[in-house]
């Protein structure tokens, strides 16, 4: 019973999140509702007993939404709504309509005509840690691999982007202009 | 245990936690000044009660009749949620922390812990992290520039120290193999010697440094610096919603000391001839005050200097730290 109640109020608070982050012209009420959202699909982890991906849904949207903060900071006035120019409401309405009702279709149809089963189920006496390395170092090993070569990669294109003048201290400098301007 | 004593069993825990850690919090204010002020050679709060203990009292009633100011261009509902983000993550986080050792009371045995989920360090930290959406909500809501500054601050301070706090307390979890805390209590049950800080001495220092960062204690305050940002993210924030953010900081300051002592010093397990509840009231006290002790002691840092700190300083140091307990673990 308390499962029922805890999955119902779940989705109903993610949904009512999820559609703030799209509906609401507000920056701030996007990324507050999008982080709450984030937080509270941990919850349907923590429902069906896998404690570590819930934890690290948390830990990882914590870290991302921030980011995205960040951005939101630099770019908006985010105590303000923000003016969106759509030259053809109709269209983008369409379009947009379209590709959620295909993906809605795309994951309903395996669940309606019952072929999900677990590939990997749950091996008794093995924590969910544990479970998940399992499955991470064996079946998926390739893939996890490649994922960590592409984030090294990004890394690299990251600092060497980042990295003109890495070697100058930019507060430093700043104090040797206030210091030069004085000395005139 | 049936559900029905399942349930009850949990409310009356987390009412406790709640009522005791709030009081905790509170009490916790007193103590940094009177602390603050022994090293400074003052005396301190001195004139409501004897030695001023009922400034606390004093305080809270100061606080909640206090007029409740929202500014007319903040983003109102936000800015009214973003405190208590602050205290409730922070209980929410002690949740999964296992207080003291199981004890009987009436015949009937207790698990200090409200939620023992196998991913306890995870989760605690996971959900402190969180908690600092609390600053980053309240100074972007504000429509201050101050509270700006301070959000930014917030921003770069979370991104900094949470992969230095991942990868310090990664090495002593590769020892104990296991994320709950109840079973990294029990792998340091072998009394002083068997203290992970022996053999993680690196990793302890480096999660202390970023328990400072997650809590913005000196030398990391850089949220609500007085000298430069006026009070930062807290700058609009009067009466109760102002505490609430302070209750929540105090309360994390116990986590952090509860995580501490439970990762690396050994626990609630018993020390000696103290006994193990006692053992770890005195540890938690003793990283309390010397959270207290190094404010007194160090100035603070630059944002640009905690970044240095974080990324160039202290996650090599952590990697290093990983990669040697790994070739150890090895061998």
């Amino acid at each position: 019973m308390f499962e029922a109640i805890a999955f119902y109020l779940f989705s109903a608070i993610t949904i009512a999140m999820f559609a703030i982050t799209v509906l609401s012209k507000n920056a701030l009420y996007s990324m507050s509702a999008l982080a709450a959202g984030m937080v509270m699909i941990s919850g349907f982890f923590f429902l069906l007993d896998a404690d570590f991906l819930g934890v690290v849904q948390i830990i990882v949207y914590t870290g991302a939404v921030m980011a995205l903060y960040a951005f939101g900071m630099m770019f908006f006035d985010t105590t303000r709504d923000v003016k969106e120019e759509i030259r053809a409401p109709k269209l983008v309405f369409l379009l947009s309509g379209l590709s959620a009702l295909l993906l809605v279709i795309a994951l309903v149809a395996p669940i309606v005509s019952d072929h999900i089963t677990a590939l990997y189920p749950m091996t008794e006496g093995v924590e969910n840690p544990q479970a998940v390395g399992i499955v991470l170092f064996t079946k998926y090993l390739v893939p996890f691999e490649v994922a960590a070569v592409m984030l090294l990669v990004a890394m690299i294109a990251g600092i060497v982007l980042a990295g003109k003048k890495m070697d100058e201290s930019l507060t430093l400098k700043v104090e040797e202009e206030f210091q030069e301007k004085g000395a005139k | 245990m049936t559900l029905t004593e399942f349930v009850i069993a949990t409310i009356i825990k987390i009412l406790v936690v709640l009522g005791l850690f709030s009081a905790l919090a509170g009490f916790g204010t007193y103590l940094e000044r009177k602390v603050l002020a022994f090293m400074q050679r003052r005396l301190g709060p001195m004139h409501v009660g004897p030695y001023g203990l009922l400034q606390v009292l004093a305080d809270g009633i100061k606080l909640f009749t206090k007029e409740d100011i929202v500014p007319q261009n903040s983003v109102k509902p936000i800015f009214m949620i973003a405190p208590v983000i602050g205290a409730a993550t922070a209980f929410i986080a002690l949740a999964a922390v296992p207080l003291f050792p199981e004890f009987e009371i009436f015949g009937i045995t207790i698990h200090p812990i409200i939620a023992d989920i196998n991913v306890g360090v995870l989760f605690v930290l996971g959900v402190m992290a969180s908690g600092l959406f609390a600053p980053l909500l309240a100074g972007m809501a504000s429509a201050n520039k101050w509270g700006l500054l301070g959000a930014a601050r917030t921003a770069i301070q979370l991104l900094s120290y949470e992969v230095v706090t991942g990868l310090s307390i990664l090495a002593p979890l590769m020892l104990v193999g296991s994320l709950s805390l109840i079973d990294i209590n029990n792998y340091q049950s072998g009394g002083f010697t068997d203290w992970i800080v022996w053999t993680q001495p690196v990793a302890f220092v480096l999660f202390l440094i970023a328990g400072f960062a997650e809590t913005n204690r000196t030398p990391f305050d850089l949220l609500e610096h007085e000298a430069e940002i006026v009070s930062g993210y807290a700058t609009e924030y009067s009466g109760m919603r102002w505490g609430m953010f302070f209750i929540g900081e105090y309360a994390n300051m116990i986590t952090i000391a509860f995580l501490a002592s439970l990762i690396f010093l050994g626990g609630f397990n018993d020390w000696g001839f103290i006994p193990g509840g006692l053992a770890i009231v005195l540890k938690v006290s003793f990283l309390f005050f010397f959270f207290l002790w190094t404010r007194a002691a160090w100035p603070h840092v630059r944002p640009d200097q905690l970044m240095w700190l974080c990324w160039k300083v202290l996650m090599p140091v952590a990697v290093i730290n990983v990669v040697v307990t790994g070739i150890v673990l090895m061998m």
